[in-house]
């Protein structure tokens, strides 16, 4: 780490995935810290892409996908912006506009047989411009008992991804959870509707953005705060 | 009157149901009523329809499920599932709270399965610290006797409540004075009947009760009897068969595209079971089988539940068998909770031992205790997704850090949210009665649902 809380980028990386920065020790600012931490600035950094050799059946994987994408006349390049390997989950990044082609062709090759995505879930980083909104997929393969995972960004500006409740009818209510807390909008969904908030809530609970609500608690004449605003370290 | 405007229904853009004239007041409205006839006339040629709304207030949606269901005469034509009665923000209050007290919330998410839910976010979060080979012996084998018990008490109430619906009172009485029995088994263990906040990042949060082997020994026979019972009495049962043969009928290609897990699943044949084919707290070395049906209906979804208590009876005194003296919780004094409850003079407390240790021997101790409780470890950057069988199907925990003290997204791939939508395939079609054994089939809990 350097002083100004950029972050050494370590020998064969390319990049790091710098994705927001934490400032102070204390979550919460301005409320008198005297002990100098609140100086600390540091980068959040999610795990690095990794390169080739992904080791294990990780690269299997990868070669069946890139033939299949061949395949396919799709470009690796331009369909794939970066694998992670990590703690022994393997990561695709798709970009939005290919993730149909990529699911069906995940269900379809009999050397992927990816029969279930389990879901989609967002993760919202403010910080990380330009593709605030993250969707991640996880897919399961019964017959060759592999997981893997497929993420896909969108900007805050367009939160547009295609839905590919097409491919997998099982991401149905699955998006709409998305939608609902996160305001990614899947096209082509046939129904994006909120699904656990009322159907005329205002906003999307889940985005960091959203505050989390509460009410102090008062007991025997002391109070503490809710637990969005109680002094805490991060 | 002379300022009155009256306004003739026609017009349009006019409300229709409401005739309003003008005063100088403001817009007046004429609610008073009218016949049906006079507003729409049925159109040509369709059968009359009813929508029903069932629940979510209902004794037979097996929770605060709402059913719209569009019915012709009594067969179903359109049945669509309302849900999010029961969202509490758990994975919104978890990115508040340290990674330890997680648990305290995603225990309480399917409520009948508290030990899965645990275990869910805790293997996830000792994978994201990579401590996954360290966890103690003994800490795995108490959890997978945890679990199984769970298992049987969360199947036994599957029993209860279907059998409930489909007014098979006997059953559901049985039902749950066997979970009792589980549940004070829960108690004696943990210190709570539901919601125990029992697996911890890095063990469970404490051995077992000196007497708790023997006690858990000593309920077997007596919970393997009465499960036979209520096997019995609903096995060849000609009304429980009447109910549930070929109905809730979803074949493997259904269960498939619909990504449906656990006995929904196992019933239309496919023995897939993440015990055995992603083994997690050493399932691999554990003898049992996996039970399944072909028949596809909710007939064999009830024969896989009472095979499959049978089969969690069998781990648990494998379990029992390979208890050993240890520790229950990593050595790791930077994850380890530093201190152990006990009973004090107030029913409750932390060792005795603890306290005097920390209060008047070791300052070191003290700030160390202080540090891990109020500010809690941190976990390095990234994400995991970790996913155990749970009485219903596939429970996956996403976790994500961003190398805080604090989650920075927990999300839960609960089976219950993901095989509802199977009620719409399963129920269309079928007479108002059978959706309700098809629901009870799926066995939803809507606090996993809806979390």
């Amino acid at each position: 780490m350097t002083e100004s809380g950029t972050p050494v980028v370590p020998e064969g990386v390319s990049e790091l995935d710098v994705v927001g920065v934490r400032r102070g020790s204390f979550q919460v600012s301005g409320s008198g810290d005297t002990s100098g931490f609140g100086g600390l600035v540091s980068p959040i950094v999610m795990p690095a892409p990794t390169e080739r050799p992904y080791g294990g059946w990780f690269d299997e994987l990868a070669d069946e996908i890139e033939l299949a994408l061949a395949d396919r006349n799709l470009p690796v390049s331009s369909v794939i912006d970066k694998v992670v390997v990590d703690r022994d989950e393997i990561t695709f990044f798709v970009l939005a506009e290919y993730i149909v082609d990529f699911a069906r062709m995940l269900r379809d090759e009999p050397g992927l047989r990816f029969e279930m995505c389990l879901g989609v879930n967002g993760v919202h980083y403010p910080e990380d411009k330009g593709r605030e909104l993250h969707a991640v997929y996880p897919f399961l393969s019964i017959t060759h008992n592999r997981r893997l995972r497929v993420e896909v960004t969108a900007a805050d500006a367009n939160p547009h991804i295609p839905s590919i409740v097409g491919i997998y009818p099982s991401n149905d209510w699955h998006e709409r959870e998305t939608w609902d807390f996160f305001g990614i909008v899947f096209d082509d969904h046939p129904s994006l509707t909120r699904i656990e908030m009322p159907d005329d809530w205002a906003g999307h609970p889940q985005r960091k953005d959203y505050p989390l609500g509460g009410i102090p608690v008062e007991y025997k004449g002391a109070t503490i705060p809710a637990p969005d605003n109680r002094r805490a370290y991060n | 009157m002379s300022d009155v405007t009256y306004s003739s229904a026609a017009d349009p853009g006019e409300d229709v149901y409401a005739d309003s004239y003008e005063t100088v007041d403001g817009t007046i409205y004429n609610l008073a009523g009218g016949d049906w006839d006079s507003i729409a006339a049925a159109p040509e040629g369709e059968k009359e329809r009813i929508v029903v709304n069932m629940g979510p207030q209902h004794p037979s949606t097996h929770g605060v499920l709402r059913l719209v269901l569009e019915l012709d005469g009594e067969t179903v034509v359109d049945a669509r599932c309302g849900i999010g009665y029961l969202h509490t923000g758990i994975e919104k209050n978890m990115e508040y709270r340290t990674w330890v007290q997680g648990v305290t919330f995603v225990t309480r998410m399917d409520y009948l399965t508290p030990f899965f839910n645990e275990a869910a976010y805790v293997l996830a979060v000792e994978k994201l610290l990579g401590i996954t080979q360290d966890i103690p012996e003994r800490a795995n084998v108490i959890r997978v006797l945890m679990m199984e018990l769970n298992r049987i008490s969360s199947h036994l109430v599957a029993l209860a409540t279907g059998g409930m619906e489909l007014g098979a009172l006997t059953a559901m009485t049985f039902g749950f004075r066997e979970r009792e029995l589980l549940l004070d088994l829960f108690e004696m263990v943990t210190g709570l009947r539901m919601n125990s906040a029992f697996f911890r990042p890095g063990g469970v949060a404490q051995d077992l009760p000196s007497d708790g082997e023997k006690a858990i020994r000593d309920t077997l026979p007596l919970l393997r009897k009465r499960m036979k019972d209520t096997a019995d009495l609903l096995i060849d049962n000609a009304i429980w068969m009447g109910r549930t043969v070929d109905v809730g009928y979803l074949d493997l290609q259904g269960c498939m595209a619909l990504g449906m897990t656990g006995p929904v699943l196992r019933s239309a044949g496919l023995p897939h079971d993440l015990r055995k084919s992603q083994p997690y707290c050493g399932y691999e070395t554990y003898e049992f089988d996996v039970p399944t049906q072909t028949s596809c209906d909710a007939y064999g979804r009830f024969l896989i539940r009472i095979a499959e208590m049978h089969e969690s009876l069998k781990i648990v005194e494998q379990c029992l068998d390979r208890l050993t003296p240890g520790p229950v919780m990593v050595e790791d004094k930077k994850i380890a909770w530093p201190a152990q409850l006990s009973i004090g003079s107030d029913g409750q407390g932390n060792s005795t031992e603890h306290i005097k240790h920390i209060m008047s021997e070791s300052m070191e101790s003290l700030i160390h205790h202080f540090k891990l409780v109020t500010e809690g470890f941190t976990v390095p950057a990234g994400q995991a997704y970790v996913a155990v069988e749970s009485p219903r199907g596939e429970l996956g925990a996403h976790v994500v850090s961003s190398g805080g003290t604090r989650p920075y997204r927990v999300h839960f791939r609960d089976p219950s949210f993901n095989n509802l939508q199977a009620t719409a395939a399963m129920s269309e079609g079928s007479m108002v009665a059978d959706i309700i054994a098809a629901v009870a089939s799926i066995d939803p809990v809507m606090g996993g649902v809806d979390r």
